[in-house]
């Protein structure tokens, strides 16, 4: 048996089929009103990227009740509004990084305070970042004020290839129920050079693996009664762990997968086919080499443009990934893969621009397309009459390092610059 | 003979690698440094042959003075000529039209451990830190660097002209650091800096701790500063010995280190993050007569700015990594600022693979944290962090890190002002031959690592 997805012993099997198996499903959090605002504000003369349409210079934009209620170049400023003079200044959603531990680690050396992964390898799929969020965590503030208003938290895992379910959260708020937006977002699992370590020593043993979980959450889905009674073979997962991969099975969830080199990837493109699973890439540092391939079978990618530190297992890592991938028309999202730097993302995507990716692909690639990928495109992403108002007004081009975000709006609730570091700063100041 | 190299190996500068460039390779066993003594692995470091450059139409960042708009930099046999306004181009001169472009003095990191931990990072190259005993002063960063790790491309591709190898930082006493010139070589002695000093990697805090606490100490920060005293003690006692008239000790790499550092040769470079950890390892210098020159990492700067203009120590910082560890919880962004408020030496450093590749715009980061918070910081004084105050630190600001006449012809050529996200280094010259050029892929060099096993079209 496998140390890596060991089944449950007969005594927790026995115990187990004491309870009525639960359907998770994907859930969509029910969004609270609490943070809304009852002020209006306008923000007028400014360079607004809606990132739906046209770049709209010398437009304005009007937020009520924690949503946009107006935004375009004749938009008149409603009476008793609070206006934002934005006259030199550029307005965008804020952005979303796609991959962080925000929330779920403190300080990384600190075992109390990170919740990021366990060492029991009896839990997989079925682990949830969500019962560990802190909405207190530091990183929050220290990232929210930099213009980042949305990110996705990851489980980190270091025993199984299936590490578990990652949630989608906006960065205002004191209570998790408050801030989780989607959850959860996805089934990570680590292939490649990671993945084999974990497999036992090789990639082969990764993906074996991997198919085995979904077979035996297929078997099981289709076997429950007799699983519940006694009568049917040991699985490989737990039974929690195979009830979170259902709705993977039935399409509604992706594997969102770890992998860099290009033959891994084609693998896992094959894998997805074959299973019938939809997949988004994480990491991916070859995918330029196969940008083809991803932009016909319709798969994502989450990457940090700044990775290219060539090892065995991404050796044609580059610069160029993010520009050569959107090329070859590869939906790519942009991640600091951070925690408590996802405040960096900002360079990632203007490290990408740098490197040959438009600009406005760049800024999509932190706000719409992470929006559409994950789901949640009816609610954020794109500054659009009636979605949530998380807008950022910048003093110049936000990738540019001079630039400041002045005004920071999650959900049209401000966000002051009132965290940790600015209060040390501030102490050390005089 | 052997007194000789005792000698070196205790006291000299020079026994580094103090063979002038340019100069014919010494004939084995009889290597001699400028003062005559003995050298042990000498440089072997020549320039290469180019033709003298003249830059014009630049904005210059000399890292010595306000900058030159429309400003000309002329270098002639590896050396700098003249930085100005109106420099008449000389007969057989190279002239390069940089309109719009930016000039500065090529980068410098004081704190890597490329060719240590290289690229591939598997455990068969993985040489950065002798983690077997608290001090581990014997050992030199020089006799583990891969010197086909192909993230110095990479670095070259970002302007880095030199940098400091430190071993890691799991010992009190991590060992001997080496500067060298980031240029292609097979070995790592065709890269040392010539008469560059020697540093010396110490380590404050949780490291040593975590990694000795169950192996026999040091389990705690008083245990750190015990090893500390404890092996200054001996050192001293070492070098007395060694002066003495008496039978002399035999030798030893360790104690010939830590001597060093009382006799003012090898440079202290602190890997310290705590303001409270690093006002008693002042402390500890003063019990012992040696100087700090660097405190690395440094994330608690801030708070004791003024202590450390006062000692003139220079602070190698981020621009913004926090929270990793508990000693690294209290780092923010103004660290870099508010040193300057307070006078004292900033250095951007990387400690890693990927940000020695962006020197620039970490720095341009620090820049900013200052600037939007009331601190104003110039691009004359950002460009201080990466040029000027590391080659300070570790010991070559004679040589190189501006662009003043006579120093050596290190130079960077941005396609636009170095501290945008979207400036790249367009052209790096290195005593004044041009081995990087972004225009011209012959001159990017791809180490023995990188041959045959990418599509041809791969760049970085």
């Amino acid at each position: 048996m496998s140390r890596l997805l060991r089944a449950y012993g007969p005594n927790i099997m026995a115990s187990a089929r004491r309870f009525v198996p639960l359907t998770l499903g994907v859930m969509l959090a029910v969004l609270p009103a609490s943070t809304a605002h009852a002020q209006t504000t306008a923000i007028t003369n400014a360079r607004i990227h809606t990132i739906s349409g046209p770049t709209i210079e010398n437009g304005t934009i009007v937020i009520r009740n924690g949503r946009i209620a107006a935004v375009g170049a004749d938009v008149e400023v409603p009476e008793n509004a609070r206006v934002i003079d934005g006259t030199g200044k550029v307005v965008t959603p804020g952005f979303l990084d796609a991959s962080t531990s925000l929330g779920i680690v403190e300080i990384g050396g600190v075992s109390g305070t990170n919740d990021a992964a366990t060492s029991q390898e009896r839990l997989t799929a079925a682990f949830n970042v969500a019962d560990a969020l802190n909405p207190r965590a530091t990183a929050i503030p220290v990232t929210r004020v930099e213009g980042i208003t949305r990110a996705v938290v990851v489980p980190g895992g270091f025993q199984s290839i299936l590490r578990g379910q990652g949630i989608l959260i906006h960065l205002d708020g004191l209570r998790a129920d408050e801030m989780i937006v989607r959850n959860p977002v996805g089934i990570y699992v680590t292939l490649g050079e990671s993945g084999a370590g974990r497999a036992g020593g090789s990639r082969a043993a990764a993906m074996l693996l991997l198919r085995e979980a979904l077979q035996d959450a297929r078997d099981y889905a289709a076997n429950r009664n007799a699983f519940m009674q006694g009568n049917r073979r040991e699985y490989a997962l737990s039974r929690l762990d195979l009830e979170a991969l259902q709705p993977v099975l039935r399409r509604e969830l992706p594997l969102i997968i770890s992998v860099n080199r290009a033959a891994d990837i084609l693998n896992v493109l094959q894998f997805a086919r074959q299973e019938n699973v939809r997949v988004i890439l994480s990491g991916a540092e070859e995918g330029w080499m196969v940008a083809s391939d991803l932009a016909s079978a319709d798969v994502p990618v989450i990457i940090n443009s700044m990775n290219n530190i060539p090892g065995f297992d991404n050796l044609g890592a580059t610069l160029e990934n993010a520009a050569r991938m959107h090329a070859a028309g590869v939906t790519v999202m942009l991640s600091s893969f951070d925690g408590s730097n996802v405040r960096n993302l900002r360079q990632v995507a203007g490290n990408a621009v740098s490197y040959g990716m438009p600009h406005e692909a760049a800024l999509a690639a932190v706000t719409q397309v992470p929006a559409q990928v994950f789901g949640i495109a009816d609610r954020y992403g794109t500054l659009e009459v009636g979605k949530d108002a998380d807008v950022v007004v910048w003093d110049g081009d936000p990738f540019e390092f001079a630039t400041k975000a002045e005004y920071v709006f999650i959900r049209g609730h401000e966000q002051l610059p009132d965290n940790r570091q600015q209060m040390l700063f501030e102490r050390y100041r005089n | 003979m052997k007194r000789a190299l005792v000698a070196c190996a205790l006291l000299g500068i020079g026994c580094a690698s103090a063979q002038a460039p340019g100069a014919q390779s010494p004939t084995p066993g009889e290597r001699r440094g400028d003062d005559g003594e003995a050298v042990v692995f000498p440089s072997t470091y020549e320039r290469r042959e180019a033709p003298p450059v003249l830059i014009r139409n630049a904005t210059v960042l000399t890292a010595a003075g306000p900058r030159i708009e429309n400003g000309s930099v002329l270098m002639r046999d590896g050396k700098i000529v003249a930085v100005g306004r109106d420099i008449d181009a000389p007969p057989g001169v190279r002239v390069i039209d940089a309109t719009g472009k930016w000039v500065t003095p090529g980068v410098i990191d004081s704190h890597s451990h490329l060719g240590d931990y290289p690229a591939p990072g598997v455990d068969a190259v993985s040489d950065g830190n002798e983690m077997v005993n608290p001090n581990t002063a014997e050992v030199w960063a020089e006799h583990s660097v891969w010197p086909q790790d192909p993230q110095f491309d990479l670095a070259r591709a970002g302007g880095i002209t030199a940098l400091q190898i430190l071993p890691g930082s799991a010992n009190l006493f991590g060992g001997r650091g080496v500067t060298v010139k980031n240029v292609p070589s097979v070995t790592v002695q065709g890269m040392k800096f010539p008469g560059a000093p020697y540093g010396l990697k110490m380590a404050c805090g949780e490291n040593p701790k975590r990694v000795y606490g169950q192996r026999g100490g040091p389990a705690t920060r008083m245990g750190n500063v015990a090893g500390y005293r404890t092996g200054w003690i001996r050192a001293a006692q070492y070098l007395e010995d060694m002066k003495s008239d008496g039978r002399r000790p035999t030798r030893d790499l360790e104690l010939e280190t830590l001597a060093g550092v009382l006799e003012g040769d090898i440079l202290v470079q602190h890997h310290c993050y705590r303001a409270d950890e690093m006002a008693q390892v002042i402390d500890v210098a003063d019990e012992f007569g040696y100087k700090v020159s660097s405190f690395h990492h440094a994330v608690e700067a801030y708070k004791i700015g003024e202590l450390l203009k006062e000692r003139d120590i220079c602070a190698s910082i981020w621009a913004d990594w926090w929270g990793f560890k508990l000693e690294a919880y209290d780092g923010i962004k103004q660290n870099a600022a508010l040193l300057h408020q307070d006078g004292a030496c900033i250095i951007i450093h990387s400690d890693d693979a990927q940000g020695i590749q962006r020197l620039n715009q970490e720095a341009a980061k620090a820049m900013a944290a200052g600037n939007q918070n009331g601190i104003r910081i110039t691009h004359e004084d950002a460009i201080r962090w990466i040029t000027i105050n590391p080659a300070k630190a570790i010991g070559v600001d004679g040589m190189t890190g501006s662009l003043e006449p006579g120093k050596m012809a290190d130079v960077v050529i941005w396609d636009g002002d170095p501290f945008s996200v979207y400036t790249k280094a367009e052209k790096v010259f290195i005593d004044g031959a041009l081995l990087f050029d972004r225009l011209d892929p012959t001159t990017h060099h791809q180490s023995d690592f990188m041959l045959g096993i990418l599509p041809r079209e791969v760049t970085r």
